[in-house]
């Protein structure tokens, strides 16, 4: 019977995506997000400390327009991650498992991680006077 | 493991095409997942265009239609007909339910029909579920005691509200709809119970009668078994008992932290 030359029924390709496993593996593509945009923080920091002819580079990258699109992504990546890891805190402690709670709370986390990056580049480009 | 596409041999063909009836008015498509085991072909999506004004109200009714009247061959497991004996789950519409209990209606556009994902084909909608039932098998699904039992005369007693703490747990009908929409299911199959076996688990973790909680927690305590759920919900969302799988795990995290 089990012979392994049986076919394999599709499953990533015919599986609807849901509302809740599209935060779930956004949780996670942020979290490789965050770990590569810290490499980058590493080039900001060592082209500090490497002179200003280096921080001159470093500033150039990060004020192209491909460098804001990566910093305005890696902004939306951190809250994204942190809104949800609260999220993923409640569910920790037993809480919010219904299905329409953890869709508000997925809607709330959506909501809340666009805010963020909002204001933390109004705040943050206004208080230092034009970043980077 | 991880992997995005289907192995050569699981990749899906087009298949045929059945015409529905001359003067049909109100008619359907049903894309129909078809592999047979005694022939050496890749698997096949044959398209059944079904008179609906002619046909039962759910998705089983329409397979079985299908198999009386168009093609006999099709293959699929059906039994009770009103969501209780958990025989017909199968993929529709990109959601795993049970097809006896999905009206046609819910459906927008061409019904497709799969069976349960990234499971190995017996043949068309009917899935090898050996390991999933091994996986149930495992958690040991029965009353375990240590006290002796109470005289022939009596029962092990449970207050109501002891008996409350099983709802939402005891209504599985072990139809593998949960398990077999879960994404870490599907990638560590061979060591995570999936969300249908660990909700069974829970059910008797959290039974009063059961002495047994300690050892059930302990064989569950493993990074793979219990801890590849990530809290993706695609259990819960596929539930067609309306149960809640994701929920059952998050409760048997919390006793492994309570009882240390």
């Amino acid at each position: 019977m089990a012979q392994d030359d049986r076919p394999l029924s599709p499953h990533l390709q015919v599986y609807r995506p849901q509302f809740t496993s599209v935060l779930s593996i956004l949780h996670r593509m942020t979290g490789v997000a965050l770990g590569l945009g810290a490499l980058l923080l590493v080039y900001w920091l060592a082209a500090a400390a490497a002179g200003p002819q280096w921080f001159n580079g470093a500033r150039a990258v990060a004020g192209s327009w491909l460098g804001w699109l990566v910093l305005v992504g890696f902004t939306w990546a951190l809250f994204y991650h942190l809104c949800n890891g609260i999220r993923h805190l409640f569910w920790d402690i037993g809480m919010g498992f219904d299905l329409t709670v953890a869709r508000l709370t997925g809607w709330c986390v959506v909501l809340a991680s666009l805010a963020l990056t909002g204001a933390a580049w109004v705040v943050g480009a206004g208080g230092l006077g034009g970043l980077p | 493991m991880v992997e995005f596409t289907l192995p050569r041999n699981s990749k899906v063909k087009q298949g045929k095409t059945h015409k529905a009836p001359a003067g049909a008015v109100n008619v359907k498509s049903f894309r129909v997942y078809r592999w047979d085991p005694d022939k050496d072909d890749n698997p096949r999506l044959d398209t059944f265009e079904l008179d609906l004004d002619d046909c039962g109200p759910m998705v089983l009714d329409a397979l079985i239609k299908i198999k009386n009247e168009v093609d006999s061959t099709v293959t699929f497991r059906r039994s009770c007909r009103e969501g209780v004996c958990g025989s017909c789950a199968m993929n529709v519409d990109g959601v795993n339910t049970l097809a006896c209990i999905k009206p046609i209606a819910e459906i927008k556009g061409d019904a497709k029909v799969y069976p349960l994902p990234h499971l190995k084909v017996v043949k068309d909608l009917v899935p090898d579920l050996n390991d999933a039932y091994a996986q149930y098998a495992a958690i040991e699904p029965w009353l375990k005691t240590e006290t002796p039992e109470p005289g022939p005369e009596s029962e092990r007693l449970q207050s109501p509200e002891e008996r409350k703490e099983l709802d939402g747990l005891w209504e599985c009908v072990l139809c593998f709809c949960c398990t077999t929409s879960c994404p870490s299911y599907w990638w560590n199959s061979e060591r995570f119970l999936g969300p249908a076996t660990l909700l069974q688990a829970y059910r008797w973790i959290n039974d009063s009668r059961d002495e047994s909680a300690g050892e059930r927690l302990d064989a569950l305590e493993d990074p793979f078994r219990l801890y590849r759920c990530h809290t993706i919900m695609n259990c819960t969302n596929a539930c067609p008992k309306g149960l809640n799988p994701a929920k059952a795990i998050g409760e048997i995290k919390k006793r492994m932290v309570q009882r240390r």
